[in-house]
């Protein structure tokens, strides 16, 4: 019988490059969380050992998908035995640990947390903080009014060290004018809270591209390109997965932007469609986001296997072939 | 630095520039923008403020212009304030930068004459690290160094027996005065032996932290991992401390020994010294003293021919008071930003580029080759039971004799100051920036870090800075929390803006405008506090309202403006 021809032979099964042995698995621990014994896996962090009790611990730079950084504070739980408090998105578990995740102590902090973000960034994009603030009682405004705003570029040009000293009668705030220097998305730093999602993407845990980074000191530190550049003249590849992460709105889509300030961005109008992204063959999950029958912003879900949530330039912003030709594109 | 150059290190060393950009504009003796060849960086800080700093840089102003001007009209020279020196006991002091092809940093202090005399030096910079230099005779180097260390000559003196006696730059002179009889013993004994000594003296670290040197050294030499490192923090940059400097300047090879002995111990084979930037005697004294340690086969690949290895190597820091702070110190070295990392993992199993590392203070490093020539058990019987050895005091402020005072643990704050002849005080801080106010009425507080706790205080890093009637006690706090508004690293929410808020409230309080009633001010500076003292990742957020509170709340300077 003649061998049939090579391409009619079925593919070979599937098979899985061999992995590693596993670490043998942390046993598990027994902590306590307001009061409740619990027995929890070895090795986890604080904060999933409480979210998988259905117990809420509020975050703001933490992200699945990033290494914690735990700069952001509002996390932080109270560990009997332990001077301070402890961040529970980094902080593991140990046997025995009384955990508190509600204490006087604990909202304190949170609630000051929460107002000294809010006295010195533009949170008006950031719903999520907004019902938190509620949550703990924060009162920005105790702080005074707010200073007035620098001027463009002011802030980047500041050295660390010696500063005017101020009068005290204003508070003063991260406020300056956006950074529109591309037709893909802007960069409003008045509304960023430093919590360095954006830098992590852009390096190691996601992008490796490190076209930016956090630079400057104190409250000058600001997230920045290389000698502040534009960044059509930096490192960037316009992969959108800063904007991804960014957990306040201080980095968004130049459609989004624009449509905001025309007054027409309304997300109760918006429907999500999720697609295969067309481009390549890794199959990315893309969430397109439409309005008025028009793409105002693509994301792909955070949860997805193959995308962690992070695109690529096609896949983020390569969207505007399915649009009419000449129709307000932007 | 130039563009080009940072081109050249990003290239050199592969480092993203973004990141290399967001390095550089850490420091704040490093500037992306030109600046003349020679600056004057005057300190305006707490101690030199009591001494004419602030006079000082308001003429200077009169007279070159606004600080920090960016050689605007070609000119060569630039002065700029500056926190803490560590001269503090020669105030008020300044640093010269000269750029160039050798550059070099150019200690003034005393400014004697006010003006003129940095004006004259930034016209022709003085060929000398340090102004007080250039005696040679024994007696006149004695009597130079008895400006800064009264006790000179003063017979029992364990820490700073050598300073003032002993050329500082002779490895011979040093061996002749029971030099390298530590690390002697030390390889006589073994390295498990060392430690048990450590353990036995209960030595605690002389840092500020006060952690037990004898369990840090044990929980290294235990770790697995390899290799080990031990760094040695001399980035002394508290306001008010200057011991680290004089004991690196007039006693280089004490610290040296301590050094080789921590490295025997712990089975580290380098250490870093990360020295401060603004300490251009002491990094010349030490880069001598470790090469004729090394020209002499005591570091090297077979230290005292005892079948180890050891060797130094000096990372100066560009001006940042964060890098004290021990995992900051770390990134530093490893050429980031300063910024401190979350504990745990404690030094002692994830360190400096990931492994195991001892850190220890100067002072703490300098007791270590004493401990091993007296025996651990014996050294631990001086001072009291909580606190045990010598320890070393910065005496600054308005006394007749300020300096660096050595005097076993136990002794009290009222013993201390008539030592260094202090007039009726109205104040004292303990502990620096980051201590604490104490008043009249606790002068009697043994310094010991128990006793200092029990009143609710800190000795810190031994900073005993004096203040009397005549000082404006609200300016020197309000100077504290620019302090802490200036040198946080921006990390964390608590302390980048806490701080930002704390200053702006003590302006408020000085100027008598405050938001809403004294009453609502007052409740918001504890909150203050307490979040900054509670979610901070790092020792300095966490004492940064420490000084300010204890003055707002302890003596209640605020409330004596009516």
């Amino acid at each position: 019988m003649k061998p049939e021809p090579i391409w009619f032979q079925p593919p070979p099964p599937p098979s899985r490059p061999p992995a590693a042995p596993g670490r043998p698995a942390a046993p598990p621990v027994e902590v306590v969380i307001d009061g409740q014994r619990a027995t929890v896996p070895g090795g986890s962090t604080i904060l999933d050992a409480c979210r998988a009790r259905g117990v809420d611990i509020p975050t703001l730079c933490f992200l699945p998908t990033l290494t914690p950084v735990n700069v952001c504070r509002v996390c932080v739980v109270e560990v009997t035995g332990s001077r301070v408090l402890v961040p529970a998105c980094s902080r593991r578990v140990e046997p025995g640990m009384t955990i508190s995740t509600e204490s006087e102590r604990v909202r304190v902090s949170r609630r000051m947390v929460l107002e000294l973000l809010a006295s010195s960034v533009d949170l008006s994009t950031a719903p999520g903080l907004h019902d938190m603030m509620t949550r703990y009682g924060a009162q920005p405004e105790r702080y005074g009014p707010a200073a007035v705003p620098a001027a463009a570029g002011a802030r980047d040009r500041r050295e660390p060290g010696h500063h005017q000293a101020p009068d005290g009668a204003r508070a003063e705030t991260v406020a300056q004018p956006v950074k529109v220097d591309n037709d893909l998305y802007i960069r409003d730093y008045s509304k960023c809270v430093l919590c360095y999602k954006c830098v992590e993407a852009c390096g190691v845990d996601a992008q490796n591209t490190f076209a930016i980074a956090v630079a400057g000191r104190g409250f000058d530190a600001r997230i920045s390109t290389e000698a502040d550049v534009p960044l059509p003249d930096s490192a960037c590849v316009y992969c959108g997965n800063c904007i991804g992460v960014c957990p306040t709105g201080a980095l968004m889509f130049k459609r989004e932007h624009d449509m905001r300030a025309a007054g027409t961005w309304d997300e109760s109008k918006q429907r999500t469609t999720d697609t295969i992204c067309p481009y390549c063959g890794v199959g990315c999950t893309l969430s397109l986001h439409v309005q008025d029958n028009r793409i105002v912003k693509v994301t792909s879900p955070a949860d997805v296997s193959v995308t962690g949530g992070h695109l690529c330039i096609k896949g983020r912003f390569g969207f505007t072939f399915v649009e009419p030709p000449g129709k307000d594109s932007d | 630095m130039s563009q080009g150059a940072l081109n050249y290190i990003s290239r050199r060393l592969t480092v993203p520039p973004a990141e290399l950009w967001g390095v550089v504009t850490f420091y704040h003796l490093l500037s992306t923008k030109p600046r003349p060849p020679i600056v004057a960086h005057v300190c305006d800080d707490i101690a030199c403020r009591i001494h004419g700093g602030e006079a000082l840089c308001e003429s200077l102003e009169q007279i070159m212009g606004p600080p920090g001007a960016h050689g605007e009209n070609g000119r060569a020279t630039a002065w700029m304030r500056s926190p803490c020196l560590g001269q503090c006991e020669r105030a008020p002091a300044a640093l010269l930068t000269v750029a160039g092809e050798r550059p070099r940093t150019i200690t003034l202090a005393p400014v004697e004459d006010g003006t003129a005399s940095i004006v004259d030096a930034l016209r022709d910079p003085p060929d000398t690290t340090d102004t007080r230099l250039g005696a040679r005779a024994p007696d006149e180097r004695q009597r130079r160094v008895s400006r800064s260390v009264p006790q000179v000559g003063q017979a029992g003196m364990r820490l700073i027996g050598r300073i003032g006696r002993v050329d500082p730059t002779s490895l011979e002179a040093y061996r002749a005065s029971e030099g390298y009889r530590g690390l002697a013993r030390a390889v006589e004994i073994g390295p498990a032996a060392v430690i048990a000594e450590v353990v036995a003296s209960k030595l605690l670290g002389r840092g500020g932290a006060a952690f037990p040197t004898g369990r840090k050294w044990d929980a290294v030499a235990k770790a697995e991992a390899r290799p080990h490192y031990l760094v040695c923090n001399a980035d002394e940059s508290e306001p008010g401390t200057f011991k680290d400097r004089l004991l690196m300047e007039e006693d280089p090879f004490a610290l040296i020994e301590g050094m080789t002995v921590a490295g025997y111990a712990t089975g580290c084979e380098r250490g870093y010294l990360y020295l401060r930037g603004e300490y251009p005697l002491a990094a010349e004294r030490m880069a001598g003293a470790i090469a004729a340690a090394r020209a002499a086969g005591l570091l090297g690949a077979d230290v005292m021919g005892a079948g180890f290895e050891f060797d130094i190597e000096i990372r100066r820091g560009a001006g940042a008071y964060i890098c004290g702070e021990e995992t900051a110190l770390f990134n530093s070295i490893e050429g980031k930003r300063g910024e401190p990392r979350n504990k745990p993992p404690f030094p002692v199993q994830v360190g400096l580029f990931g492994r195991p590392t001892v850190v220890n203070n100067v002072e703490t490093l300098v007791n270590v080759p004493a401990l091993l020539r007296e025996g651990g058990a014996a050294y631990g019987g001086i001072g009291t039971e909580g606190s045990t050895g010598p320890k070393l005091f910065c005496v600054s402020g308005e006394v007749a004799r300020p300096g660096l005072y050595e005097a076993p643990f136990g002794i009290t704050l009222r013993q201390l100051l008539d030592l260094a002849g202090a007039a009726p005080v109205r104040a004292v801080l303990l502990g620096g920036a980051a201590g604490v106010f104490v008043g009249p009425a606790d002068l009697d507080v043994p310094l010991t870090f128990e006793g200092t706790r029990a009143i609710g205080a800190t000795l810190g890093s031994g900073v005993i800075m004096v203040f009397g009637e005549s000082v404006d006690l609200l300016d020197i706090v309000r100077r504290i929390a620019e302090f802490f508004r200036d040198e946080s690293c921006g990390q964390c929410v608590p302390c980048r803006v806490g701080t930002v808020r704390q200053e702006e409230l003590l302006a408020r309080l000085r100027a008598r405008r405050p938001l809403g009633s004294d009453a609502e001010e007052m409740a918001l500076l504890k909150d203050l506090g307490q979040v900054m003292r509670d979610a901070s990742i790092c020792g300095l957020g966490q004492t940064a309202s420490s000084a300010v509170e204890s003055a707002i709340f302890r003596l209640s300077i605020a409330g004596r403006r009516a």
